[in-house]
C-alpha cells in the first residue's frame, strides 16, 4: 500500500560474512571431492561403456540410408575407435559450466543495460545484485580459453586439421566451407573479444554507479544510459555469436538460425532467476527490506515470462525443424531422443520440465510470486533446468556415448556454482547495498503494482 | 453487479490524493464505504478500501484449460481419429503439430471468457442503456465516493459530516 507504508533504511552494507564464506569454501571443497571421485570412477572404466555405445550408435544410424546419417555413421564408429578419454569428459564438464556461467553473469550487465535504456525505475533498489553478476566474467573468461587450448581438440570437431586437407580421408567438404569462421585464430580472437568487451564495458557501468553513490547527481545516470545502450548493441551481435561459437559449432554440421536466440533466452532466464533468488536470499537475511511486494512480484513475473520465452523460442526451434524433416537438420533431434541409446532423452525432457512446467504452474498465482518459498523452488528449478539445458546442448556433440552423469557432473556444477557465489557475495559487500544516490531510488522504494 | 437500490450518500472530491486520504480515516470513524469511482485507476486504493480480491485471474485459468482441451479434442478426434489424416509424413496423432493451435485456442477461450466474464459481473452489454451512476463527473475530472446508508448504522449527518472534514466538495443523497 504506497500511501501508508513507510521505507526502510537505505544505508546498508552487505557484510560477507567468515561463516558465509567457509560454508562456500566448504561447497567447493565438495565438489573438488566429488571431481576427483568422479575422474577416479570415469578413468578406471566406471562412466559409460563406451566402445559398445559407439558401435551400437553407428549400426542404428546406418539403419536409416540418408547420406548424413551414413556420414554419421561413420564419425560414430570413428568415435568408437578413437579413445575418448576421461580427460574429454572433465574438459566437457568445464565447457558446460563456463559457458553457463558466463551466461549468468553477462545476462547482470544486459539486465542493468535494458533498465538504463528503458529509464526504468522500479529496480533501483536492487540494481546492485545484477550488478555483481559480470564480475564472475574473467574466471570463466580465462577458464574457457585454457579449456579451449588444452581440450578443444576433444570439444570441437571443427579443430581436426584433416577435415580441411582436400582429397584427405577425414576431408569434410561441408565444414572446410565454415573454415573463414570456425578456425582457431578467429575463434580464440572472438572469444577474447567477447570477455574483453562484456567486461569492459561493465566497470565502466559499476565505476558510474560506485562513483554516483559518493557524489550524486544525474550526470553518472546520464552517461550509464549511453554506455548501456552501446552494450545492449554489442550483445545484440556477440550474444548470437558467441552461442554459434559456445555450443553450435560444437555440432559443426548442423546449424540453427535461431539458435543464437535460443541460448540468449536461457542465459537470460538464469541470470533473472538468479537476480531473484540472491534478492530473496538477502532478505531471508535482514537486508534489503526496502524491496516490498511488487518488486518481488516483477522479478518473479521476470522468471515466469522468460520460462515461457525460452519454451516458446526452444520450441518454434523444434517445431519448424521436425515439421520440416530435413535431414541435415532432424539429426540434432535424432541424435538427443534415440542416439547413444537413448541417453540424452531423459535430460531432454527434465529440461523441459524443469524450465517451463514447473515454473510456469507454481508461478502463476499472483501470491506465489511474492512468496519466498515458492520463489526460491522456481527459481533453483530454473538454475539446475537450463544446467541441464547447456548439458543437452553439449555434451551429446563432445563425448556422445562416454557422457554421464555422476559425480563428475555434480562435483564441477557445484564448484562453479560456488566460486560464483563467492564472487557475487564479494561484490555485494564493496558497496552499499542500495544505490543510494540512483536518481530513480524515490521512484522504486514507492514501487507499487497494486 | 446486483441492481443497486436504497438511499446513497455521495461524497465528491476534487483531488485524487485527497480520497485516497480520506478512505482509511473514514473507515477507522466506523462508515462503510460501498466503491470509489475515479477517472483513473488510484495506486493503493483497492487495500484501502479492503475490498476482496478479484477471482478474474481463477476464471481466466479455467478459460485457458477449456481452451486447451477443446483445441486437443477437436484435432485429434478430426484428424486422429474421425477421418485419420497424414500430413507433412506425420503421424495422424502427431502432438507437436498441435501445439501452435492448441496455444491459440488457450489464450483465444480466456481473452474472451475474461472479457464476457468482466461485462457480465459489472452489468455491462451493449444492450444496457440504463447504467446506475452515481454521479457522472466520475468519467471526468471527480473522484466520486458512495456510501449505502442502509448499510451504516451512523445517522446520514454524521457520514455527511465525516466526508466534508475528509474533504468532500459536495455531498450529495442519491435514490435508487
Amino acid at each position: 500500500m504506497a500511501s501508508a507504508h513507510s521505507i526502510p533504511s537505505i544505508e546498508e552494507r552487505f557484510e560477507f560474512t567468515s561463516g558465509a564464506k567457509r560454508n562456500l569454501m566448504i561447497g567447493g571443497a565438495v565438489g573438488v571431492a566429488l571431481i576427483l571421485v568422479g575422474a577416479y570412477l570415469a578413468a578406471n572404466g566406471g562412466g559409460h561403456e563406451a566402445a559398445a555405445h559407439g558401435a551400437e550408435h553407428a549400426a542404428s544410424a546406418i539403419g536409416h540410408p540418408t547420406p548424413e546419417n551414413a556420414g554419421k555413421a561413420h564419425e560414430a564408429a570413428a568415435a568408437a575407435h578413437h579413445e575418448i578419454s576421461w580427460v574429454a569428459r572433465i574438459w566437457a564438464n568445464i565447457w558446460v559450466n563456463a559457458v553457463y556461467f558466463t551466461g549468468i553473469s553477462v545476462v547482470g550487465m544486459f539486465f542493468i543495460s535494458y533498465n538504463y535504456l528503458a529509464q526504468a525505475g522500479w529496480s533501483a533498489v536492487f540494481k546492485r545484485i545484477p550488478e555483481a553478476l559480470p564480475a564472475f566474467l574473467p574466471v570463466t573468461g580465462v577458464i574457457m580459453l585454457i579449456t579451449f587450448f588444452f581440450g578443444g581438440h576433444d570439444l570441437f570437431h571443427w579443430t581436426h586439421e584433416g577435415l580441411y586437407e582436400v582429397g584427405g580421408p577425414e576431408y569434410d567438404p561441408i565444414i572446410a566451407g565454415k573454415q573463414g569462421f570456425l578456425n582457431t585464430p578467429f575463434f580464440v580472437g572472438r572469444l577474447i573479444f567477447y570477455f574483453v568487451a562484456w567486461y569492459g564495458m561493465w566497470r565502466v557501468l559499476r565505476n558510474f554507479s560506485l562513483q554516483e553513490d559518493e557524489i550524486g547527481g544525474t550526470d553518472f545516470y546520464e552517461r550509464s544510459i549511453k554506455w548501456g545502450t552501446a552494450f545492449l548493441v554489442v550483445f545484440g551481435v556477440t550474444s548470437s555469436t558467441s552461442a554459434w561459437d559456445f555450443v553450435m559449432s560444437i555440432d559443426t554440421h548442423w546449424f540453427s538460425t535461431m539458435f543464437g536466440w535460443y541460448t540468449l533466452a536461457s542465459w537470460h532466464v538464469s541470470g533473472l532467476a538468479v537476480m531473484t533468488l540472491t534478492v530473496v536470499m538477502l532478505r531471508e537475511r535482514g537486508y534489503l527490506r526496502a524491496v516490498n511486494s511488487s518488486h518481488l512480484r516483477d522479478l518473479g513475473k521476470f522468471v515466469f515470462a522468460f520460462s515461457i520465452f525460452w519454451t516458446y523460442v526452444w520450441f518454434a526451434q523444434f517445431l519448424l525443424i521436425y515439421y520440416a524433416n530435413q535431414p541435415e537438420e532432424t539429426i540434432y533431434f535424432i541424435e538427443r531422443f534415440r542416439g547413444y541409446d537413448g541417453y540424452f532423452k531423459a535430460p531432454f525432457f527434465i529440461t523441459l520440465i524443469l524450465n517451463f512446467f514447473l515454473p510456469f504452474l507454481i508461478l502463476m498465482a499472483r501470491d506465489a510470486k511474492a512468496t519466498h518459498s515458492i520463489l526460491k523452488v522456481a527459481c533453483w528449478a530454473v538454475i539446475i533446468g537450463h544446467y541441464m539445458d547447456f548439458y543437452t546442448n553439449i555434451m551429446p556433440g563432445t563425448l556422445g556415448s562416454n557422457a554421464g552423469f555422476g559425480p563428475l557432473e555434480w562435483g564441477f556444477f557445484l564448484l562453479f556454482l560456488c566460486a560464483f557465489a563467492y564472487s557475487v557475495a564479494s561484490q555485494l559487500g564493496k558497496a552499499n547495498l542500495i544505490p543510494r544516490h540512483h536518481p530513480m531510488l524515490e521512484e522504486s522504494l514507492h514501487h507499487d503494482i497494486a | 453487479m446486483a441492481e443497486l437500490t436504497g438511499k446513497y450518500l455521495v461524497g465528491v472530491y476534487d483531488d485524487d490524493d485527497t480520497v485516497l486520504h480520506a478512505v482509511p480515516r473514514l473507515r477507522k470513524a466506523g462508515v462503510k464505504i460501498q466503491e470509489v469511482y475515479s477517472p483513473f485507476p488510484i495506486h493503493g486504493m483497492d487495500d484501502a478500501l479492503g475490498h476482496p480480491r478479484t477471482r478474474i485471474g481463477i476464471a481466466a485459468f479455467m478459460f485457458g484449460v477449456t481452451g486447451c482441451c477443446v483445441a486437443l479434442t477437436l484435432m485429434i478426434w478430426t484428424m486422429g481419429i474421425d477421418w485419420p489424416m497424414i500430413v507433412g509424413g506425420k503421424d495422424p496423432i502427431s502432438i507437436p503439430n498441435y501445439i501452435p493451435i492448441t496455444f491459440e485456442l488457450t489464450v483465444l477461450f480466456t481473452a474472451f471468457g475474461m472479457v464476457i466474464t468482466f461485462f457480465i459481473s459489472n452489468g455491462l452489454s451493449p444492450a444496457a442503456h440504463n447504467y446506475q451512476r452515481f454521479d457522472v463527473r466520475s468519467t471526468d475530472n471527480k473522484f466520486v465516493m458512495a456510501i449505502d446508508l442502509g448499510r451504516n448504522t451512523m445517522s446520514a449527518e454524521d457520514i455527511s459530516r465525516a466526508l466534508k472534514d475528509s474533504g468532500a466538495e459536495e455531498v450529495n443523497i442519491r435514490q435508487f
